[in-house]
């Protein structure tokens, strides 16, 4: 079971949140103008990465609050933990090039 | 290839077991190849085969990074049926079952295919009426699936808890009589062995680290851990590792990796005469002919390539088997683990070409790839030796999710998703 620093309550375990999937996906503005290869990529498609990963997460047990956490997927390790709404820090594990 | 008979048991027997060679060779990897398959799961394999013996290929290669059945084929609770709700799934299904049914006969190798049947528990009002749909779909699709009450399932499996003071009670149960289950092993090794005997090179430690694409976006070569290997046609059959596989070559699918966990128990006398599945309760088992009770648990919540999960999933699924078999309560867990599952947004697979000419994939099986192992190799290799899909995979394209034609299977695994 994973021990989950949420940025508000600190280190919780891990049946206290609910998983949200990738982290930082925006709903179009204009979803009608879309053409469907993009509105398929909005709805279906993800990054599944084999390393970092930005994720949400909701502390549906806890204080209710949607977060961010960045885990590394090849070891579950969580590299770093931020409120909803801030940038995805950039860190030294991150493969060169990526956002 | 030395074929196995009652006779040739009987020689090795006099002859204290010492003519036995080889089931496959391990050659080194040639520069080029006809066609290539990645991944040496029991899909993989499948497909050279059938390349091999029904489409006249022999000139193939099958790349694994490990070693052949190490990964998911390994890894699962060897389960199969085909009584899924829509008419493509149905199809799809029920063609692999077909394959099953004389696979041990056409591979002269013994699956240990077993058609104990396999009962689905309803404990709640939707479940029945859920159940009840989908048998009548079943029979409309000529796939056998029957309803049971509760007494009947008792009766057909004699373990089952039936007393109405427990939190979710039986209210009966759907049983495919077709269904039961195979050795994971034998799968692989027996598919290798053929594949292998109609000239399919079977390279392990062989881990695809690149695709290389032509001027015109075709497929002309791989790169792998050991050295470059030329070809036109490449099949990926990667499960969990799909996503990181199709990346090389630009492609992006639908799909998120989970760990799913099962676990087995110390081996025990024959007892459990069937497969039990619950999705309600989240239990899944039968018993090996090893004796061992063999559980599956269900996914993490997170996407993990990590091939482990948390206790607690294994601990709810065996909360559930407890009470539905009061008689395990006192039985020691021998082995846990997990395997990555690549699961879609509809629960169906892909098997289809990708926008990549020469560029061919399997994947998308989720929690439920063992039961379609022949079926989706033999229509991987139909769709990669005709560059078209056989009417069967032809709607699991990656293009449904952009057309909407999707293929809704939240029953896939008959797991609560």
């Amino acid at each position: 079971m994973l021990l989950i620093p949420c940025p508000h309550c600190g280190d919780r375990p891990e049946l206290e949140f609910v998983y949200g999937g990738q982290a930082h996906i925006a709903r179009p503005a204009d979803p009608s103008a879309l053409s469907d290869q993009a509105w398929a990529e909005y709805l279906y498609m993800r990054d599944n990465p084999k390393g970092p990963h930005a994720e949400r997460w909701r502390h549906t047990h806890g204080c209710g609050h949607f977060f961010n956490l960045v885990r590394d997927t090849t070891s579950d390790m969580i590299l770093a933990s931020y409120r909803t709404g801030e940038p995805r820090p950039t860190l030294a594990a991150d493969p060169k090039g990526a956002a | 290839m030395q074929p196995f008979s009652a006779f040739s048991l009987f020689r090795e027997g006099l002859k204290g077991q010492k003519g036995w060679t080889p089931q496959w060779r391990t050659p080194e990897p040639k520069p080029a190849y006809d066609a290539v398959i990645v991944g040496g799961g029991g899909h993989g394999l499948g497909a050279a085969y059938y390349l091999a013996k029904e489409h006249g290929l022999t000139n193939i290669a099958l790349l694994e990074k490990g070693w052949i059945g190490g990964g998911n084929t390994g890894r699962n609770t060897t389960i199969i049926r085909s009584n899924y709700l829509f008419d493509e799934s149905a199809a799809l299904y029920d063609h692999a079952l077909k394959l099953w049914e004389g696979l041990s006969q056409t591979l002269n190798y013994n699956v240990m295919f077993s058609q104990r049947g396999v009962l689905m528990l309803a404990h709640t009002v939707h479940d029945v009426q859920s159940f009840q749909r989908h048998i009548h779909a079943n029979r409309a699709n000529g796939v056998d699936n029957e309803w049971l009450t509760p007494q009947a399932a008792k009766a057909f499996c004699p373990p089952l808890n039936i007393t109405a003071n427990i939190r979710y009670p039986v209210l009966g149960g759907a049983l495919q009589r077709r269904g039961g289950t195979a050795r994971h092993d034998a799968v692989a090794w027996g598919y290798a062995r053929a594949a292998d005997a109609l000239g399919v090179d079977i390279l392990q430690n062989c881990e695809v680290v690149g695709i290389q694409r032509d001027i015109n976006g075709a497929v002309e070569a791989v790169e792998t851990t050991r050295g470059p290997i030329r070809t036109k046609k490449v099949g990926v059959s990667a499960a969990g590792h799909t996503s990181v596989v199709l990346g090389m070559a630009g492609v992006r699918l639908p799909l998120e990796s989970y760990p799913l966990q099962a676990l087995v128990s110390e081996p025990i006398k024959p007892v459990f005469p069937c497969v039990v599945m619950s999705n309600t309760v989240h239990a899944y088992i039968s018993q090996s002919d090893k004796g061992e009770l063999v559980i599956g648990a269900g996914t993490d919540v997170y996407t993990s390539y990590t091939q482990r999960g948390g206790l607690h999933i294994n601990s709810h699924t065996l909360d559930a088997v407890c009470e539905l078999f009061p008689q395990f309560r006192r039985m020691r867990m021998l082995r846990n683990w997990g395997g990555i599952v690549d699961v879609t947004p509809d629960r169906s697979p892909i098997i289809a070409k990708t926008p990549v000419p020469g560029l061919y994939v399997n994947c998308g099986w989720g929690t439920g790839g063992f039961k379609a192992t022949p079926g989706a190799a033999h229509l991987l290799a139909w769709t990669m030796a005709k560059d078209q899909p056989h009417p069967i995979n032809a709607p699991f394209t990656i293009e449904r999710f952009r057309d909407g034609h999707l293929i809704d299977e939240a029953a896939a695994a008959a797991v609560a998703h």
